[in-house]
C-alpha cells in the first residue's frame, strides 16, 4: 500500500540552551510514519522522545531540518499555521493537565470549541458518547478533583480524541491508567486507525501497547538507531 | 445559580465560560475581590456623594435668587469670597429696555454664639425688603417683617441648632443672636436650604446688614441681582450690559453661567474639592491594584490548563477573553454590595451631617461604567502574564 506518511522528519537537529550551555537534543533525525498506524516510541530516559514529539506537535520550532505534518511544512512555518495544525492533533500528557474549575464534559468541550459552530451544533452528545465509551458514564458533570488520577486520564483522552484528530502525540499516557483502561485507550486508538485512519505516535515502556504497535521506534542519545 | 449564570453568558460569548467557571470554583478569592471591588466603590461613591452636596450646596443661595443675570466684582470667585461692586451698575442696568428690575444684595459671614458657647456660622444675606430679590418659599410673607431694624429671618436646615429653637419662632416667640456687640432678632423661619460653606443662612433688610457690617457701605453692594423682561433674550442682554459696564471692576453673568464659575472655582480650587477629587483617584487607585492582584494571580494558576488550550489549538484571544470575562463579572458583582452600602452610608452621613448628600441615577451609572473600566485596565495589565504560558512545557 503506497500512501504518503502522515508524519514525515527529514535531517532535523535541535538544540536547548545558548551560548556556553548550548546542548544539542536531537541529531540528524529521518522518520516517516505511515497514516493509519500506530507507532511506539522507546528509548532511555533523556534521549529525545519528548523533545521530538513537541517539534512534531507545533510546540516548538523547528530550528534546522524539515517536517512535513499532514502535508504542512512546519520549518518555518508562522504561528497562525502552526496554530491550524494544532487543531488537527489530539495531545495526551503524561499529566492529564485538566481544568479543576470544569466538569469532565466541560474539559472535552474545550478540544472541540476550536473546531468551529458546525462541531459545537452536538457537543454534549459527541462528549457524553466519547466519555462513555470510555467508561465515565457516571462521571460526566465532575470536576476533576472528584475524579480517580485513572479517570481524570481517561477525560484528558476524550478531550483529545473529541475533535477527531488525524494525528494523536501521546507521552506515556498510560502510566496513571490502570492495566485495563490503558490497554481500552490503545485499542480505541488502533480502532480510530483502522476506521478513520487516525496516525499514532506513542511514547511508552509498556510492553503490553509494544505489543499492539504496528511499529517500534527506538531512539538512543538523541538519534534513531532503528525503525 | 452557578450553572444558570454559566449558561446565560455561555450564550453571549459563544464559548465555554471558562472565566466566571473560574472564578465561581474558588470561593475564597471571589470573595476577596468582590470586597475590594466593593470598597473601591464605596470609596468613590462617598467622595461623589460628597462632592455632590457641595456643588448642590453651592447652588443653594443661587437658587433662591429671584434674577437672571448677575453683576458680580471681576475678581469674584464665590458668593462668600468677592469684593464689592459700585452701586452705580445697577442703574446702568436699570436703562437697558429688557431689564425689568435690578437690586442690590450684600453678602457677610457672622458668627452665632450658642449657649454652650460652641459656634455656628452664618452666611447673611442683606436684602431691599420690598424688592423680592429672593424667591425663596416663606420669604414673602415675612419680608415685611425686617423694615423693622435689627430684625432677620433664619434658614430652617441650620445645621446643630436644637428644633426647639425654631419652633419657638414660628410660634411668634422671636430669637435674639449676640454678634459683634449687636442683637438681631430672628422673627420668622425660611426654608433656605443647607450648606457648605456655613451652618446657616440669616436674611436682614440691607439697613440691618450695613449697622451688622459698618466697614461695609451702602453704595457697594456685594452684587446685583438683574430680573429680565418676560421673553427677553437673557444671553443677549448679558452681551449688551457688558458694554456699559467697565469690564475692570465688573462682570456680567447669567444665572446659570455664574454658578458654573462658582462650582468650577471650588471643586476645582479650594482644597475640600481638591480633597474629595484625590479621594475619587485613590479609590480607583485602590479598586486597580486589588483586581489586578485577583486576576494576576488566577492567570498565573491557571498557566498550565492555558498552555493546554494552546496546544489543543486555542487562540491567543481566548485567553484574553477569560481575563476580561473574569474583570467584568467581578466588577458588576462588586458592584452591587458597593452600591447597597453605599447608599445605607448616604443615609447615615445625611442625617448625621444635614448635608444634602443623595444618590443619583447619573452617578449610578457614572460609577459602575468606571469600574468596568477599572476592572477592565487591571485586566488589561494582569494578560500580561499570558505570556508564560508555553505549551512546550507540558509533555
Ligand atoms: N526545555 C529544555 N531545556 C533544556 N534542555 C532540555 C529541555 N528539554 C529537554 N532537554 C534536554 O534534551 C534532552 C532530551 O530530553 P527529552 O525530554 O526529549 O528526553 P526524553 O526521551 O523525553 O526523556 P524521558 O524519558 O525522561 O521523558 C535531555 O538531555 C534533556 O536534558
Ligand atoms: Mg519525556
Amino acid at each position: 500500500m503506497e500512501t504518503t506518511p502522515a508524519i514525515e522528519v527529514r535531517g532535523l537537529d535541535h538544540w536547548f540552551g545558548s551560548g556556553e550551555a548550548r546542548k544539542q537534543a536531537l541529531f540528524g533525525i529521518d522518520l516517516a510514519v505511515e497514516a493509519g498506524t500506530l507507532t511506539a516510541l522507546v528509548g532511555a530516559s533523556g534521549s529525545g522522545k519528548t523533545t521530538l514529539l513537541t517539534l512534531i506537535g507545533c510546540l516548538r520550532t523547528v530550528e534546522a531540518g524539515n517536517i512535513r505534518l499532514l502535508g504542512t511544512e512546519l520549518a518555518g512555518a508562522p504561528d497562525p499555521v502552526r496554530t491550524a495544525c494544532r487543531r488537527r492533533l489530539g495531545f495526551i500528557f503524561q499529566a492529564h493537565n485538566l481544568h479543576e474549575s470544569l466538569t469532565a464534559m466541560q474539559n472535552v468541550r474545550m478540544g472541540l470549541e476550536v473546531h468551529g459552530a458546525a462541531a459545537m451544533a452536538r457537543w454534549e452528545e459527541a462528549s457524553a458518547h466519547l466519555l462513555t465509551l470510555l467508561g465515565l458514564a457516571d462521571r460526566l458533570d465532575y470536576l476533576p478533583g472528584k475524579l480517580s488520577g485513572g479517570q481524570k486520564q481517561r477525560v484528558a483522552v476524550a478531550r483529545a480524541l473529541i475533535g477527531n484528530p488525524d494525528v494523536v502525540l501521546a507521552d506515556e499516557p498510560t502510566a496513571a491508567l490502570d492495566r485495563e483502561t490503558g490497554l481500552a485507550v490503545v485499542d480505541l486508538l488502533k480502532r480510530l486507525g483502522r476506521t478513520r485512519g487516525t496516525t499514532t505516535l506513542i511514547v511508552t515502556h509498556d510492553p503490553r501497547i509494544l505489543d499492539r504497535a504496528d511499529r517500534i521506534v527506538t531512539m538512543q542519545d538523541g538519534r534513531l538507531v532503528d525503525g | 445559580m452557578r450553572d444558570a449564570v454559566a449558561r446565560v453568558l455561555g450564550r453571549l460569548l459563544g464559548r465555554l465560560p471558562v472565566g466566571w467557571l473560574q472564578l465561581t470554583h474558588n470561593r475564597g478569592r471571589l470573595a476577596a475581590a468582590l470586597a475590594g471591588v466593593a470598597f473601591a466603590n464605596i470609596l468613590v461613591f462617598m467622595q461623589l456623594g460628597f462632592l455632590g452636596a457641595l456643588v448642590g450646596s453651592i447652588r443653594v443661595p443661587y437658587d433662591n435668587m429671584n434674577a437672571d443675570i448677575l453683576m458680580v466684582s471681576s475678581d469674584m470667585n464665590t458668593l462668600a469670597d468677592s469684593s464689592p461692586v459700585p452701586r452705580q451698575r445697577m442703574f446702568a442696568a436699570l436703562a437697558d429696555p429688557d431689564v425689568a428690575d435690578a437690586t442690590p444684595l450684600f453678602v457677610g459671614k457672622m458668627d452665632w454664639k450658642q449657649p454652650d458657647g460652641t459656634i455656628r456660622s452664618l452666611d447673611v444675606f442683606g436684602i431691599d425688603p420690598s424688592a423680592g430679590a429672593f424667591r425663596t418659599p416663606g420669604l414673602a410673607a415675612s419680608a415685611p417683617l425686617l423694615r423693622l431694624g435689627d430684625t432677620a429671618l433664619i434658614d430652617r436646615r441650620t445645621r446643630n441648632v436644637p428644633p426647639a429653637l425654631f419652633a419657638a419662632v414660628d410660634d411668634g416667640r422671636p430669637l435674639e443672636i449676640e454678634t459683634k456687640g449687636r442683637t438681631v432678632s430672628v422673627v420668622a423661619t425660611i426654608s433656605f436650604g443647607g450648606g457648605f460653606s456655613a451652618d446657616g443662612y440669616l436674611v436682614v433688610s440691607d439697613q440691618t446688614f450695613l449697622r451688622l457690617f459698618p466697614q461695609r457701605s451702602a453704595g457697594a453692594p456685594s452684587l446685583v441681582l438683574v430680573r429680565t423682561v418676560a421673553g427677553a433674550d437673557v444671553d443677549a442682554t448679558v452681551r449688551r450690559l457688558r458694554t456699559v459696564v467697565p469690564a475692570s471692576d465688573t462682570a456680567v453673568r447669567s444665572l446659570s453661567d455664574a454658578i458654573g464659575r462658582d462650582r468650577v472655582f471650588q471643586t476645582t480650587q479650594r482644597p475640600i474639592g481638591l480633597i474629595f477629587g484625590f479621594g475619587i483617584v485613590i479609590g480607583i487607585l485602590v479598586g486597580i491594584i486589588i483586581v489586578y492582584q485577583v486576576l494576576s494571580t488566577d492567570v498565573a494558576d491557571h498557566l498550565r490548563e492555558y498552555a493546554t488550550f494552546k496546544a489543543i489549538g486555542h487562540h491567543q484571544r481566548l485567553f484574553l477573553g477569560i481575563v476580561f470575562e473574569e474583570a467584568l463579572v467581578l466588577a458588576v458583582l462588586g458592584f452591587v454590595p458597593g452600591l447597597a452600602a453605599s447608599l445605607g452610608l448616604y443615609a447615615i452621613v445625611a442625617a448625621a451631617t444635614g448635608l444634602p448628600v443623595a444618590m443619583t441615577v447619573d452617578r449610578v451609572v457614572l460609577v459602575l461604567v468606571g469600574t468596568i473600566a477599572m476592572c477592565m485596565v487591571s485586566g488589561a495589565i494582569a494578560t500580561r502574564r499570558l505570556a508564560q504560558a508555553d505549551p512546550a512545557d507540558l509533555f
